[in-house]
């Protein structure tokens, strides 16, 4: 696979490490044992597409959001997770 | 048996000859054959035997798709088994052997399988060798001849001694192929103004035209490949790439090419075997040709029964006969052109054709070659043992039966195109009816196939399509060109009859390499075994090195035939890559252990190898175990340098800990969140030892950190744990708390860091360093001062994890051999030395402190007793799911010290602790680590025990170790054996 | 239906008798005592002891494409049975006694053959874990060795035992008992036996919906009708959050993708199986067909795709030739990817559901292969009591939220780890 990392181009996954599902909101560190349960365990595990967390580990080393088809392997979206940084690419 | 060399003609450069052997026999082939084409000129026709019934086999093709011409080439260390006779190049004092028979190729006594042959059908073994009784005994026996029996070449048992190379690279256009269509595809592409690379397998371009007499663009196809070629080469933006197989298209354009780097065995140069291109391809053409598919009739595996147009390429392009009378039988047109040019090379050549009746150009041409040809008729059997003395034909249903005479026969039971790599990317043929071929289906990779892989015969046509398929490739990449149209796929003037298979007689194959016959498809369809990855299963047809290139099809057909179905209901299997084998030293590239893995040096690693350290690996990272004396064993050093330290003074190399700077107006409330403990509230200027957990609650790793300035924290993490802990503080940062002004930065390269513990440390200290004040006042335990040593800036941190007075000092990673020079020099004035992890670690297990096995992902805080160090005052991570109700059992298994009950007596890590009748099951724990201490003269270990203390302390259990057959009683006390008030540290 | 031996093949040689089908095809019915989602190992397996161990014969196992399609034909076929923590070690004890006497059991040769399987140690540290780790396992009843350095050498000699070797061999642990069996076999005798007891398999028959009558799972629709059942089952590894969201199932699983790699056949090389965790991940056999047979970690990524990637390919490479070196010259002939249901813990999922009627096996990431038999033991079990057996209660669902996970990697809740 090939990610375009928005600083570095586009790059090998196996640049990238992987994060898993980005679609899941961790709680407030004293929020509820149920919400804590639901994000640290509960996945939908989509076949399709997936909001997913990767950091160019071997590259600079940002943390992105991925829109990538699970079945396909197919790219439709990169980004930046934090939202400053973003704006600091455009 | 009558292969010969014709004396003109062929693409062979007949004045260089080249020397080879097989199974010990000298033997002249010209530069520019192939194994096979040398082996045909020298008459040799039985080069191997089959994979089960031994029988017999010769070479059945001239390329890729080989099922029969395997042999190992070389010899020693660089025998490479399995290789296809007819792809690999000759090249001088090559070295070949026929492989999977004993004692000779001619005299193999496996042929003895044969009587057996009405049991051995497809999945015999399935119904078998079960018994006598019940166990697995009974197959273990059985298994261990079939294994003998099983497989085909031997592999070298030695080092491989090669060396390969990897390289990356980029292009536009990759086109795979380089006959008619994928040069066109090229010329044009490039022409366009693509980054082109062309592969192709062969060590010649051209493909199909290297076979070729009729002419193209009005000149002879050579001509006409040598000046494209020409253009090819001067053009500047394509690469062309012979000898180079096009393996495997992964997600995203990347493809792997092997490409096969020429050299002579014993050659002794540093160019390495083969070569690895990643490729990353904008778009790629495969312009990969097609297949030849064999017909089925009794004994078509006998050496001399060939791919009709692969005896085309024997005559034309190696000017090799076959034989000296040649029956071709077919069911399609493309026979005829083959007929025509082995006749023309005054092969006497017989046509049969199982169509009632064909005309057109080619069958005109045939005629005027004087090509015989019988309508109506297909081949039954054929006759010979080591090789062929004739043919039995007969109508389709069996009938006028007769027997004509030959020394070769051709086979063409139509064509299959190439898609292996469309197929791999899970693209799904379509199977046409009227070409009784998978024409490619529709996708939306950027991948195209032109040329005969599309399913077009002819050459203009190839060639048209090539050109299309660059055009195509052009354009989506933003060209302004031309677009010429695709020629629709066919080209012949009759249409071919599928295959029949009444009255076959004899074995029939259908995959040859793997002995799968026509009997085993019937069996297999009928056991219910009906769907094609199935019956590929049961009988193994298509599983062997040519993965099934000529057999998928002929066994689809059967199955639909059996089953009373289109082939288009039956479906496919898929072709997985790689497309061509490729060798696995290939993929590793060059020191392959260390591009994966590459071990990792501290600043201080040259200083302790000269101080005669004994090096181990830990982490990734070579750290000093232990700095033996003369033969000291690692037991006897490990106490002498625990009594330096607990007397003098020891210095430890411990630059391996992960290192992260944590800066910014909110590293202390990140923090505060990240470790179970505060830090926020920490002075600058001091260190605080921390544990950090995961999500779920269970501890992940430990520390200390050290703020340095009112912004600036220093983290320091296990060896192991560095880059997950980096990862884990990056992540919470940009994606759970953007809004923290924090970064995490690993400095773990920058610093050199030595730890100094014993009574006399500060001593050592003095006289070297410069800028603070080392007394206890001024530096008390767990301060961080900055000073200088020899000139340069360091930080000193005072921590111990011996229960020594102790400090950490770190400097940057350039001068750490200076100062661990300058330490040493010291320390070693002070009756001190060196010490290696070892010392390190069992120093802590006097003091109680967890050495890394007790973190091992399933501890919790309150495991590991450290369960009072958790803040209440503020959340962190894990502290919600750390209260789930089974990580608050009491009962769980948590940190406890062991000693031996009987003086004397020692213990192993590993032991499991249980009541002393208890010896099954999990028992009540295990030890996690054991040490012989000299501070008090016995064994001391750690474990961690269902209960803890709170339930054990002062009581007998047993250490039950069964796999070294030995079993003691300990008693459980509190792991701080040493000093537990702590007066040496705080001293 | 003719019985499989010797004999019986001798017999149809001579006569020229064909033999029957394998296994029944029949129509499916509209209504069953148990419905099994899945026709791979597991579901059969389950099928097979429903009928031989509680006499539920009244079963159909639903099979979307043909049957062993999915995972049980994609594995590297080990079987071990060295696992360290509380739960585990019991469970696949269990599956290797089951291994045993499978062939006889089933009458059809699933060819299990424990030549044994050693896991490398490297380290002074590997060396400490598998002294605990063989004590448990001694401690169960489960053989075990610790082999050093020179015992190694002597029986497996084409292993690095270089000074330049990358990953020096401390020694190994061997389970004698450990080994591999033919993983289509497995899935072809549990199919043939089942059939004999009366269980219908149904293939190209894909569940489409569950049919639910409150919170009550009542049966399925499928694309061949709808099949109503007392009992529902799913045993679909893969594919179990697809099968699972259908019911409104939430559940705490990955699909990842593995891959898996086979050589050209060779002469015999290597006797055992050999394991190696101490970076990354390797493990390679022989089969008797003679092709090396081998695999690495996953490509770390979630997918469906089963088909891997070039750089997970190159690892995999590196680690055979590194460990291996005889190796390099030895050509790969196909690797293909599986996708494998990974769970939180790295441990599978045997248990009931919030939906009455419903139960679920799955979640069984690189360990499906070995468990077949026991997991068909104890699912249909639980099937049938409507309860966990001892040997599979430590798997339930409700272990993640009470904290007790079985994490014997270590890794906590990153499935991919595992």
């Amino acid at each position: 696979m090939r990610i375009s990392c928005p600083f570095c181009g586009e790059r090998d996954h196996s640049e990238f490490t992987y994060g898993g599902d980005a679609s899941v909101t961790f709680p407030e560190l004293d929020a509820s044992l149920e919400e804590w349960n639901d994000a640290v365990y509960i996945r939908s595990n989509p076949k399709g597409v997936l909001r997913e967390k990767w950091q160019h580990s071997g590259g600079c080393r940002i943390w992105l959001v991925l829109e990538r088809d699970t079945l396909t392997h197919s790219i439709s979206q990169v980004e930046p997770v934090r939202l400053t940084i973003s704006e600091l690419v455009k | 048996m009558t292969a010969f060399r014709f004396e003109v003609g062929g693409a062979l450069d007949r004045d260089r000859p080249v020397e080879f052997s097989f199974n010990g026999r000298r033997l002249q082939g010209y530069t520019g054959d192939t194994l096979a084409s040398a082996l045909l000129a020298n008459g040799e026709c039985l080069v191997g035997r089959s994979f089960k019934y031994h029988r017999p086999r010769g070479i059945m093709s001239a390329g890729l798709e080989e099922t029969s011409a395997l042999l190992t080439v070389g010899r020693g260390a660089s025998a490479t088994p399995n290789t296809l006779a007819t792809t690999e190049e000759l090249c001088q004092g090559l070295e070949a052997y026929s492989q999977h028979c004993w004692p000779s190729l001619r005299f193999d006594i496996g042929v003895l399988n044969q009587l057996f042959t009405p049991f051995l059908g497809a999945g015999f073994y399935y119904k078998t060798f079960m018994g006598p009784g019940k166990t697995s005994r009974s197959w273990m026996f059985y298994e261990r001849f079939i294994r003998r029996a099983a497989g085909l070449g031997r592999a070298s048992r030695e080092p491989d001694p090669d060396r390969y190379e990897n390289v990356e690279g980029f292009c536009d256009l990759l086109v795979v192929g380089a006959g008619p269509a994928g040069l066109e595809a090229a010329r044009v592409a490039s022409g366009a103004g693509l980054n082109v690379i062309l592969v192709e397998r062969d060590f010649q371009l051209g493909g199909n035209l290297l076979q070729e007499t009729v002419p193209i663009e009005d000149v002879t196809a050579s001509a006409w490949l040598a000046s494209r070629e020409r253009d090819l080469r001067a053009s500047p933006n394509i690469r062309i790439l012979t000898r180079t197989t096009a393996f495997g298209i992964y997600d995203h354009g990347v493809v792997g090419l092997v490409e096969r780097l020429q050299r002579s065995p014993g050659e002794l140069d540093n160019t390495a075997r083969e070569r690895l291109w990643t490729i990353r391809a904008k778009r790629v053409v495969v312009a990969a040709g097609a297949i030849e598919r064999p017909l089925i009739f009794g004994n078509n595996d006998r050496p001399g029964v060939m791919l009709a147009s692969s005896m085309r390429s024997y005559a034309n392009r190696w000017a090799v006969a076959a034989g000296k009378s040649a029956v071709i039988v077919t069911n399609n047109d493309s026979a005829y052109i083959a007929a025509r040019d082995l006749a023309k090379a005054g092969i006497f050549t017989i046509l049969v054709d199982a169509r009632e009746k064909a005309s057109g150009s080619m069958v005109d041409a045939a005629l005027a070659a004087d090509v015989e040809v019988r309508f109506g008729r297909v081949p039954l059997r054929a006759k010979g043992r080591n090789g062929v003395t004739g043919l039995q034909i007969g109508d389709p249903n069996g009938g006028h039966a007769e027997i004509i005479r030959c020394d070769a026969i051709g086979m063409s039971g139509g064509w299959s195109p190439t898609q292996h790599l469309l197929s791999q990317r899970g693209v799904r043929p379509v199977w046409s009816d009227e070409l009784a071929a998978f024409l490619p289906g529709e996708t939306r990779e950027p991948i195209r196939c032109v040329g005969a892989a599309s399913g077009v015969w002819g050459n203009d046509e190839c060639r048209d399509s090539g050109r299309a398929g660059g055009a195509e490739a052009a354009i989506a990449l933003g060209k302004t060109i031309v677009k010429p149209g695709f020629p629709p796929a066919g080209g012949w003037d009759n249409p071919i009859r599928q295959h029949v298979l009444n009255s076959i007689k004899g074995k029939a194959f259908v995959d040859v390499q793997n002995d799968v016959t026509l009997g085993d498809i019937i069996l297999s369809t009928s056991e219910g075994y009906d769907a094609p990855e199935l019956l590929k299963r049961y009988t193994t047809l298509g599983m062997g090195t040519d993965q099934g290139r000529t057999s998928a099809v002929n066994a689809l057909a059967l199955i639909a035939k059996m089953r009373g179905r289109q082939i288009s209901e039956v479906g496919t299997t898929t072709f997985r890559p790689p497309f061509a084998p490729v060798s696995i030293g290939v993929l590793a590239g060059s020191d392959p252990g260390q591009r994966l893995y590459p071990t990792r040096r501290s600043p201080v690693h040259n200083a302790s190898i000269s101080q005669g350290a004994n090096m181990i690996e830990s982490g990734f990272w070579l750290r000093s175990q232990y700095f033996p004396q003369g033969a000291e064993s690692l037991e006897a050093g490990y106490q002498r340098e625990m009594r330096m330290v607990r007397r003098s003074v020891g210095i430890c190399d411990v630059s391996s800990f992960g290192k992260i700077s944590v800066q910014g107006p909110d590293a202390g409330e990140f923090l505060n969140r990240v470790y179970v403990n505060a830090f926020k509230s920490l002075p600058v200027g001091k260190a605080r030892y921390g544990v950090m957990l995961r999500d779920d609650g269970l501890a992940m790793d430990d520390g200390t950190c050290w703020r340095v300035g009112e912004f600036d924290y220093l983290v320091t993490t296990t060896t192991a744990c560095a880059g997950k802990v980096l990862s884990w503080l990056e992540e919470l940062l940009e994606t759970r708390w953007p809004d923290l002004r924090a970064s995490a930065t690993s400095v773990t390269e920058q610093w050199a860091a030595i730890s100094i513990a014993g009574p006399r440390s500060r001593e050592l200290l003095e006289p070297i360093i410069t800028g603070m004040k080392l007394d206890n006042d001024a530096f008390p335990f767990m301060g961080v001062r900055e000073g200088k040593i020899d000139g340069v800036d360091c930080r000193v941190a005072r921590i111990s994890f011996s229960g020594e007075l102790g400090y950490e000092v770190y400097v940057p990673a350039d001068f750490g051999e200076n100062t661990w020079n300058l330490l040493l020099t010291g320390v070693k004035g002070l009756g001190g030395g060196p010490y290696g992890t070892e010392t390190l670690d069992a120093l802590a297990i006097e003091k109680g402190h967890i050495v890394g096995g007790e973190l091992d992902g399933r501890s919790t805080l309150d495991d590991l007793g450290l369960g009072r160090m958790a803040s209440g005052k503020k959340p962190f991570v894990g502290s919600v799911m750390r209260r789930r109700p089974e990580l608050c059992n009491d009962n769980r298994a948590q940190l406890v010290g062991l000693v031996p009950v009987t003086d004397g007596e020692t213990f192993e890590v590993g032991s499991i602790l249980c009541q002393q009748q208890d010896l099954s099951g999990h028992g009540l724990g295990w030890v996690t680590s054991a040490i012989e201490s000299p501070s008090l003269g016995h064994w001391i270990g750690i474990g961690m025990l269902n209960g803890g203390l709170s339930k054990w302390e002062g009581r007998t259990l047993l250490a039950d170790n069964p796999i070294r057959g030995v079993r003691y009683l300990v008693k459980v006390v509190s792991p701080h054996f040493i000093d537990p008030e702590g007066k040496r540290l705080h001293g | 239906m003719t019985n499989y031996s010797a004999f019986e093949l001798l017999r149809h040689a001579v006569s020229g008798r064909p033999w029957s089908r394998a296994w029944r095809n029949p129509e499916p019915k509209s209504q069953y005592d148990v419905v099994i989602v899945g026709g791979g190992g597991h579901g059969l397996a389950t099928a097979y002891y429903l009928a031989k161990e509680f006499g539920i014969r009244n079963v159909a196992v639903l099979e979307k494409s043909h049957i062993g399609s999915g995972n049980a034909g994609r594995n590297t076929t080990i079987i071990l049975a060295n696992y360290l923590l509380a739960g585990s070690t019991e469970f696949y004890g269990h599956s290797q006694k089951l291994w045993d006497t499978l062939s006889s059991e089933l009458n059809f040769n699933v060819m299990f053959s424990p030549r044994g399987q050693i896991l490398l140690l490297n380290s002074s540290e590997d060396v400490d874990g598998a002294v605990r780790r063989s004590n448990i396992m001694l401690r169960h009843g489960i053989e075990a060795r610790l082999l050093d350095r020179a015992a190694m050498q002597k029986l497996v000699p084409h292993l690095d035992y270089r000074p330049t070797a990358r990953f020096p061999i401390w020694g190994g642990l061997l389970q004698p008992s450990g080994g591999t069996a033919r993983h289509d076999a497995v899935v072809w005798g549990y199919a043939r036996a089942a059939s004999q007891l009366g269980v219908d398999i149904i293939q190209n028959c894909e569940v489409t919906g569950f049919l639910r009558d409150g919170g009550r799972i009542t049966g399925v629709e499928t694309t061949r009708g709808r099949v109503l059942s007392k009992k529902t089952a799913m045993a679909v590894a893969g594919h179990t959050s697809q099968l699972g969201e259908m019911a409104g199932l939430r559940l705490p699983i990955e699909s990842h993708l593995l891959q898996a790699f086979v050589s050209e056949p060779l002469k015999p090389l290597l006797d055992h199986v050999i394991d190696f965790v101490s970076h990354g991940q390797f493990y390679i056999s022989q089969s008797d067909k003679g092709g090396m047979v081998f695999g690495g970690d996953l490509d770390m990524y979630n997918s469906y795709a089963q088909r891997g990637n070039l750089p997970a390919v190159r690892d995999v490479a590196s680690l055979a030739v590194s460990l291996m070196p005889c190796l390099g010259r030895v050509r790969l002939v196909r690797h293909w990817g599986g996708i494998n249901d990974m769970t939180m813990d790295g441990s599978p999922i045997i248990s009931k559901t919030p939906l009455e009627g419903l139960y679920l096996s799955g979640g069984w990431g690189y360990s499906g292969f070995k468990a077949t038999p026991a997991s068909g033991w104890c699912f249909s079990h639980l099937i049938a009591r409507g309860e966990n057996d001892r040997l599979s209660a430590p798997f339930s669902l409700d272990r993640f939220a009470r904290g007790a996970t079985i994490d014997e990697a270590g890794t906590g809740p990153i499935p991919r780890l595992h």
